[in-house]
């Protein structure tokens, strides 16, 4: 089971009211490469990995949680106090005749969440391949991020997130690099 | 530290429209190259470490954004 | 939350150091994943933990619960579905 902790993993501030960041951060909350795909990829994996792995996909998976939940707080600071005016201007308007202020999983582009982004292909290497992929991507994705805002204190909260992938990529690789090193062990069970 | 930055020169066709961007950039994170972290590798103090994302510095990766420091209120 | 007013300069500063100390676990953590006969990276393990339980009953003295379904101890009224959320601090 999970238990929720109270707080966020990194302190999340935004010190400019710029409703065009919230519909491109939502890439990271909905998006193919996004936080919510990561959380429920790795977590998705764990149930036909070696047990050797399953460590890493749960405490990885887990940790993807709390950067949703810091990409949701970033999301819900930009268009709390948002016209129903700004948040059009921002091309967050279709969003509000749907739903208001509420969130929706969804990438930049509006187009909803879908299970068809993650996969569990039952190979470990597969498995541990795509997810060091999709590690650099959401790399990437925050580099993008990070160079369409001058706000020093979002910029702060994404940089912090960039970095995780790139530590997240690194424990893949060394998984699967355990993988590898099983050669000696022989099928006496 | 070896720079984490890659510089190439995309190809300038000659009906290319816009005016040529001179050349792009790309990076290539410290995690490329360790293949497995090696134990007892110099740490950051904690607080320090929060801030930059990794206990390690040999993990660590800078990045700036193109849109500059704005600060507050724009 | 009788005893400190959410949002004080001391939650934040108290907050951050939490913050600090868990980020340190979580990153030993991963680690120690794959480097699971590192003995000195187990012993700072064990060593930041009993730091963050210590600081983590402070803060939860203070500001109330950090952790919900029986990890901590509640006064009345019931205080884990009192403000602020993480979001809203």
């Amino acid at each position: 089971m999970w238990v929720y902790e109270k707080k966020l993993q990194y302190p999340v501030r935004v010190s400019k009211c710029d409703v065009r960041m919230a519909k491109y951060l939502l890439e990271q909350y909905g998006g193919a490469d996004g936080e919510l795909s990561a959380a429920l990829r790795y977590l998705n994996q764990r149930y036909t990995i070696p047990d050797k792995v399953i460590g890493v996909l749960n405490d990885i998976g887990t940790e993807e949680f709390a950067h949703l939940e810091m990409i949701a707080t970033m999301v819900y600071k930009l268009t709390k106090d948002a016209s129903v005016h700004e948040l059009e201007a921002a091309g967050l308007g279709a969003n509000y005749a749907q739903r208001d202020h509420a969130m929706f999983y969804q990438n930049a582009e509006g187009v909803p969440w879908t299970s068809a982004y993650i996969q569990a292909k039952g190979d470990p290497i597969a498995d541990l391949y795509e997810d060091i992929a999709a590690e650099e991507k959401a790399r990437a994705t925050y580099q993008w991020l990070i160079d369409m805002t001058d706000d020093v204190d979002l910029q702060d909260s994404l940089k912090f997130l960039r970095e995780r992938e790139i530590v997240h990529s690194l424990r893949f690789k060394e998984s699967v690099q355990i993988l590898i090193d099983e050669r000696d062990k022989k099928r006496i069970f | 530290m070896d720079s984490q930055e890659r510089v190439w020169k995309p190809y300038r066709g000659p009906f290319d429209p816009c005016p040529p961007i001179p050349y792009k950039t790309y990076v290539v994170p410290p995690n490329l190259f360790i293949p497995f972290q090696p134990p007892g590798l110099p740490q950051f103090p904690l607080n320090e470490a929060l801030r930059a994302g990794t206990l390690w510095p040999a993990l660590y990766s800078p990045y700036e954004s193109k849109a500059g420091k704005g600060g507050v209120k724009g | 939350m009788t005893d400190a007013i959410p949002c004080d300069p001391k939650y934040y500063e108290l907050l951050e150091q939490l913050q600090v100390l868990d980020f340190a676990l979580v990153e030993l953590n991963l680690y120690l994943n794959t480097h699971p006969e590192d003995l000195k990276a187990i012993e700072q393990f064990n060593q930041l933990t009993q730091e963050r339980t210590r600081l983590a009953n402070q803060f939860q003295e203070l500001y109330g619960p950090l952790q919900n379904f029986g990890r901590a101890y509640s006064k009345c009224p019931w205080e884990w579905n009192q403000t602020p959320w993480p979001w809203q601090v």
